[in-house]
């Protein structure tokens, strides 16, 4: 007598499942052909998406078209494109405070200078990080672990440590004054302040992206890198010509996720300085935010628009640079 | 015939659960000090004289009280009972206790006075009762005020008197700030209806800023660009978010610190013996000497669906003997008419000074101006106070000049009057 294996056994309710709707998916299947039987499959899951992602965005966009404070659609008043007219009402888009919504056209600038140069310095951190990361050293899972770990952090814990650290009287102006420098006001100087805000960022989530980077690195294979030691390349030339392009697909990733993430940036940078000082460091998330649910009497609509226009502009980003992506591994093919 | 034992234990579960969820009353509220551990104790008591109903204290962040209760509300949820800053914005929203309650003319005789605070204009109804009676007002770090050799301002002197006395101690002393303000459009009104400020047009509506506003934000802003007044608080946040320089003073950090009656359990607390401090009122201005009024309330939520135990719970709190408790143990002023008018609280500390504080802010309620009563009724006060405080932070963070900032707190407000559908 043999005992029937765990396989055997977790198989078995399966088959039997099986057997049941085998014939019903088989009619299925000859009524609407093989594209039909896809969509039967998908659908569960399209229908998630639409409930979750489609409709909200489909609410929302009803709401940018409407007036008042408001909450339910019902005790709203349609207003057309208004909310829209009154964000892009503005003298100087480059001069906010020409702007009826002053602290909207801030926060597009802030938010526009905070993409440009965190993205870019995620993206130049996260990939040496990776590339030191990818060599033999001591203790490397340490050393990993050291960089991913901020990652698992709450973004309020994030802030709130950062906070700790560079106040007034907090731990950096300490250190400083132990050493007999003058402390400084880091959290009320408007470019420390912005400066500090993009530091933090990378320090949360540097190693979340120098992870990716990393299984890329790994996934190049050791044969081309021990041809071009054969041939004598130099490293530097090594690294412009096999590691970089092979890493592209890794890259771009990294970009699309790091774009979206620091044009969505909020919770660890509103606890840090509230948006402060005065509104230099305000981001689109907080505007909406704020105009949406925190001011004095709320207005949904504006808050609603301004995110449309947010989530119009992360789409074509993110078009641009899958199109940019698309057209380098065609140049791959050829 | 298979299917009626599932469906028979699927609708015993749900009687079930509803009847778990019938005696439950919750209440979301916040703590500026040691309240919320008076509440928990005397919410612990009352289920003990109440078994059948099951009260639920939600602690939370005054931050969730003054942004997401709100969005709840106006959603149609929210807890069956609240406690609020609010109280006028939201009055929409508060359930009438006036059929529900034992004895409405009990509720009428003492809480009758800040009655009109919680309900919408023209309303009768009852919708709860001040847990604490708020004024704003001054506390001095008598301690540094002595080593300086600078003597305490008096009860008539002026803000220019007070920035002047506090700015020598600064000097003195050696510490960042001589003043500080809470970062709030309650705390700043007050010097503002001293200048003479009146935020109310004939109409009902807010008016434009006075000549009695702009002189005081254009001094308060001088203070903060020679350091007088820590500009910190004022910078550290966008928008209108409320910050307080609580910790500033506690710290040792300042002469002046300009707050209310609520920091004094906070201050006597965290101070402890470290300084020696007292609270000095509101200083004067050319027009008066007054503080802001104001405080938090316990309403019900008319979404409940349990409105009788919510009146139940309502007036067990609302009883003078536990208003008193609740008073005496938190050293909030009450809002209970009988209560005040007998006297006699005996408040619970051993801090002579956190005693000596509560008396200046009782005294203090004489000088409060007629305009300044009539704020936390108003429903426009929340709006001027956000425009306010947005504009001033920006002021004081560069990036706007003072009649800049008056044109655009003027424009912010028509904004909000005008989207509000007024």
């Amino acid at each position: 007598m043999t005992t029937p294996s765990l396989a055997s056994l977790l198989l078995g309710p399966i088959n039997a499942v099986m057997r049941i709707i085998d014939a019903p998916l088989r009619r299925l299947q000859k009524a609407t052909g093989i594209g039909g039987m896809a969509t039967f499959f998908l659908a569960p899951n399209m229908l998630i998406f639409g409930i979750f992602v489609l409709l909200p965005l489909v609410i929302n966009f009803v709401y940018s078209m409407t007036g008042g404070t408001a909450f339910f659609l019902s005790e709203r008043d349609f207003v057309g494109g208004a909310q829209y007219s009154r964000l892009f009402e503005c003298q100087n888009y480059l001069d906010p405070m020409s702007c009826q919504e002053d602290a909207f056209w801030t926060a597009v600038g802030n938010t526009f200078w905070f993409v440009l140069l965190q993205v870019s310095l995620m993206i130049l951190t996260a990939l040496i990080t990776a590339l030191i990361l990818n060599r033999e050293l001591a203790a490397r899972s340490f050393w990993r672990a050291v960089f991913f770990f901020p990652v698992l952090l709450s973004p309020v814990v994030v802030g709130l440590i950062w906070k700790w650290i560079l106040q007034r009287q907090g731990l950096l102006n300490f250190g400083l004054y132990q050493f007999g420098m003058d402390p400084y006001t880091w959290l009320t100087d408007r470019n420390w302040t912005f400066a500090a805000t993009i530091g933090v960022s990378l320090w949360a989530h540097m190693g979340f992206y120098a992870l990716i980077i990393l299984a890329g690195l790994q996934a190049i294979p050791k044969d081309l890198y021990e041809a071009a030691e054969m041939d004598g390349t130099k490293p530097a030339r090594v690294f412009w010509r096999i590691t970089l392009p092979l890493l592209a697909p890794n890259l771009l990733v990294v970009v699309v996720l790091a774009l979206i993430k620091s044009v969505q940036v909020f919770d660890e940078i509103y606890v840090l300085t509230g948006g402060g000082p005065g509104t230099s460091t305000l981001f689109l998330t907080q505007y909406i935010y704020e105009t949406g649910f925190a001011s004095a009497l709320r207005n949904p609509g504006l808050a609603a628009a301004a995110s449309i226009l947010m989530g119009t502009v992360l789409v074509v980003l993110t078009l641009i640079q899958l199109g940019i992506g698309k057209r380098g591994e065609n140049k791959g093919k050829r | 015939m298979k299917t009626r034992p599932l469906f028979t234990g699927l609708a015993l579960a749900f009687l079930t659960s509803t009847a778990a969820h019938a005696g439950d009353v919750r209440i979301m509220w916040y703590s500026d000090g040691v309240e919320g551990e008076v509440m928990k104790d005397l919410v612990g008591r009352f289920m003990k004289e109440n078994p059948g109903i099951n009260v639920i204290l939600d602690n939370v962040a005054y931050s969730v009280i003054k942004e997401q209760l709100p969005v709840q509300l106006e959603a149609g949820n929210g807890p069956d009972i609240a406690r609020v800053t609010a109280i006028k914005e939201l009055s929409k929203h508060w359930l009438d206790l006036r059929p529900l309650v034992k004895d409405a003319k009990y509720w009428d005789d003492n809480f009758g006075l800040q009655a009109d605070w919680m309900r919408p204009d023209g309303a009768n109804q009852i919708s709860g009762f001040m847990t604490q009676i708020t004024l704003t007002g001054g506390y001095a770090n008598k301690t540094l005020f002595d080593q300086a050799g600078v003597p305490i301002p008096g009860p008539k002197a002026t803000w220019e008197d007070w920035a002047a006395a506090s700015k020598r101690v600064q000097e003195s002393q050696q510490v960042p700030f001589a003043m500080a303000i809470d970062r709030s459009g309650h705390r700043i009104t007050a010097p503002l209806l001293s200048y003479g400020a009146n935020y109310i047009g004939s109409d009902g509506k807010p008016a434009p800023l006075d000549k009695g506003a702009k002189d005081y934000l254009t001094t308060f802003v001088g203070w903060a660009e020679d350091g007088t007044v820590s500009k910190d608080v004022w910078v550290s946040a966008a928008g209108s978010t409320y910050r307080a320089a609580a910790d500033d003073f506690i710290n040792g950090q300042l002469a002046f610190y300009y707050s209310g009656s609520w920091q004094v359990a906070n201050l006597a607390t965290k101070i402890g013996n470290n300084f020696d401090w007292v609270a000095v009122g509101s200083p004067c201005g050319p027009a008066a000497c007054t503080g802001m009024p104001g405080g938090a309330a316990l309403v019900a939520v008319k979404y409940t669906k349990n409105q009788k135990d919510v009146a139940t719970v309502m007036d067990w709190f609302a009883q003078e003997k536990i208003v008193k408790e609740f008073s005496e143990r938190t050293l909030f002023l009450p809002g209970h008419k009988a209560l005040v008018d007998k006297g006699g609280l005996d408040f619970k500390s051993d801090n002579e000074q956190a005693k000596a504080a509560l008396n200046v802010f009782v005294e203090s309620t004489k000088t409060t101006s007629e305009a300044a009563l009539k704020l936390p009724g108003w429903r426009w006060s929340d709006t001027v106070y956000a425009a306010i405080v947005t504009r001033i932070g920006q002021t004081l963070a560069g990036e706007l000049k003072i009649d800049d900032a008056f044109t655009r707190i003027d424009a912010d407000i028509a904004q909000k009057v005008k989207d509000a559908g007024q």
